[in-house]
């Protein structure tokens, strides 16, 4: 077949699709903040699943030459770079290792509270019936008082351990994914691609979890990793009065609690400890800022722009 | 409107009365309050007539539906530890923390408009980067932490502000800023975000195109529009401004609601939690009506 000339020769080359874990990366390149905030969160990550295991005995010996050691003395041992606290354990290593509980706490309240939340929602959103109206009186209940005053009450009647504060944090937080799900789902369930799967005889499970959830659940991933940062830091409230986690076990907040008495005369006791969760909570934020950038379309020239301008 | 607030009010009370159960009964788990009124060697008859007077010999139901009844007539019954009322005593404490939510949340409110307006003006900026990076830091940092290393620098090593109590102007000052910090940052974001949306919208560029000046245009044209999604978040600040005050309020000694419920938990003052609870919940439900109202006034689209 001959060559038509009003065909042109060669057709505008289409963009390949760029590998997304690529362009990810390069999203994160352009916004340097969140790109050391990722790097220090993996840090912190690292230092909670391994701290305990390599530093537990450092972290619980007791040295009573070093108690309150100031810290910056670079002669000693590296664990006490940041001095000692009362009972002479190392500054330093009793913050790596109450990474564990500082961020599994978190983690696993907001990991409970997102599933179970989205789950609620989605079904409050997409059934209109009595189940709705029973969902959102229950979020209303937790709702309609301060959450971190119904945790001191229900914790100090459990007895705090780990688990029930992991567990009254994370009810605590439901409403917050519950109502954002169920808002989202009233959205997108009037769409046409919600109507034309229900046409096609799609059974109603099937539509909220593999039509309406993939929609709905980036905006839920960016307010869980905001609220993971308001986690921790209601965590460290909790043991900071005293109601969260118990001694032995340690967490930042309760650190910062224990160093309230010698304030005066050894203050890094409560400011490392605090700095950690001031560190780890404006990461979170910054990353959650970032998410909030890149997983908006209309938003996402604003990290996508700067990389043409370097290249 | 008033069908609207009836609703409102119904859907309230079915909450508060959920509140209200879920506590008496876990209240109740934590034990008897008599081995911690009574002196150790207090005598058997003693006991008994301790918890005689205070109800507590009679089986939990009987309990409940006793408190509910008196509840209808507004009787709160008497606090174990302070013998008055308990609504009295939850009164006195709300007062004072309604005065330092008032106090901070005027003062967040205002200065996070009107940084976070003129931050969202030029988006990138030198101003933007450091309200951004401050606002940040005030959302990330533990009010608890913040308090204490304030009492260190301010009231032990400066001698500008005492540590605790009420008496003065002075007294009030650290405990303001502190709680102030969390919901500034919250809330600067939010208004930077929403007026960076309504800055890029149409009649802003007509309103430019009139020619009118940079400040009515942002506090006027835009500002308006922006404030809606800014008054939810005012609204959850306002209410998790009861969270700081409890921690706050038990650092600086401060006589508020929070610290009330705090100890009455520890002392197990039941009465005292109870009025508390439904005190505080009540203030919520009224700041959110409030907030309804001020929605409508906003946009009058908005119609209820």
């Amino acid at each position: 077949m001959t060559h038509t000339p009003n065909q042109p020769a060669s057709l505008p080359d289409i963009p390949k699709a760029p590998n997304p874990i690529l362009q990810t990366y390069r999203m994160l390149w352009n916004d340097k903040f969140a790109f050391v905030s990722v790097i220090f969160l993996f840090f912190v990550l690292l230092c909670a699943i391994f701290g305990p295991l390599l530093l537990e005995d450092i972290a619980t010996k007791q040295n009573l030459r070093g108690r309150n050691a100031p810290p910056f003395d670079f002669s000693t041992n590296w664990a006490y770079w940041l001095g000692g606290d009362a009972l002479g354990r190392p500054l330093l290593a009793r913050i790596i290792v109450a990474a564990q509980n500082t961020i599994f706490v978190a983690a696993g309240a907001v990991f409970f509270s997102l599933i179970v939340g989205t789950a609620l929602g989605l079904v409050a959103g997409y059934t209109k019936k009595t189940w709705s109206q029973v969902i959102m009186r229950l979020a209303d209940i937790i709702m309609s008082f301060p959450s971190l005053l119904l945790a001191v009450i229900v914790l100090f009647m459990l007895k705090s351990s780990v688990f029930n504060l992991v567990i009254v944090l994370a009810i605590t937080r439901i409403p917050v994914y519950l109502r954002t799900a169920r808002a989202e789902t009233l959205e997108v369930r009037e769409r046409m691609f919600v109507q034309a799967a229900r046409v096609m005889g799609a059974s109603t499970p099937r539509i909220i979890f593999r039509h309406i959830l993939p929609v709905v659940f980036p905006t839920l991933v960016t307010i869980a990793t905001l609220d993971f940062a308001f986690v921790m830091l209601a965590e460290s409230a909790l043991s900071f009065l005293g109601i969260g986690i118990q001694p032995p076990e340690i967490t930042w907040g309760l650190m910062v609690s224990q160093g309230r008495p010698y304030l005066t005369t050894a203050w890094g006791l409560s400011l490392w400890p605090g700095l950690a969760i001031i560190l780890t909570t404006l990461s979170l934020n910054l990353v959650s800022n970032w998410m909030r950038t890149a997983l908006d379309p209309a938003q996402r020239w604003r990290l996508e722009n700067v990389r043409k301008k370097n290249d | 409107m008033l069908n609207f607030l009836g609703k409102r009010a119904v859907a309230s009370a079915i909450s508060l009365v959920g509140l209200v159960l879920l506590v008496f009964f876990l209240s109740r788990l934590t034990g008897d309050p008599t081995g911690l009124y009574l002196p150790l060697d207090a005598s058997e008859e003693a006991r008994a007539q301790f918890r005689e007077i205070h109800g507590l010999n009679d089986p939990l139901i009987v309990q409940f539906f006793s408190y509910m009844s008196d509840l209808i007539r507004f009787d709160f019954g008497d606090s174990i530890r302070r013998s008055e009322p308990a609504i009295d005593v939850v009164l006195r404490g709300f007062a004072w923390t309604l005065q330092l939510a008032v106090i901070t949340m005027s003062l967040v409110v205002v200065s996070a408009v009107i940084i976070g307006s003129l931050a969202a003006f030029k988006v990138g900026g030198v101003f933007d980067r450091i309200a951004t990076f401050f606002s940040l830091i005030g959302a990330s940092a533990p009010d608890f932490w913040i308090a204490i290393v304030a009492i260190v620098i301010f009231s032990v090593n400066l001698g500008w502000f005492p540590t605790s109590g009420t008496g003065t102007v002075w007294h009030w000052v650290m405990p303001v800023a502190v709680l102030f910090i969390r919901p500034f940052g919250l809330i600067l974001q939010i208004v930077r975000g929403s007026m960076i949306t309504a800055l890029s919208s149409a009649y802003v560029k007509t309103a430019r195109a009139k020619g009118l000046k940079n400040r009515p245009i942002i506090f006027v044209h835009a500002l308006r529009n922006a404030l809606l999604p800014v008054i939810t978040v005012i609204g959850d600040q306002a209410a998790a401004l009861l969270n700081g005050a409890v921690v706050i309020e038990t650092i600086f000694g401060f006589p508020g609601v929070g610290k009330l419920m705090i100890d009455s938990i520890l002392q197990r003052d039941f009465t005292v939690v109870m009025a508390a609870i439904m005190v505080t919940a009540a203030a919520i439900f009224v700041m959110n009506l409030l907030i309804d109202i001020l929605y409508s006034i906003l946009d009058p689209r908005i119609r209820y």
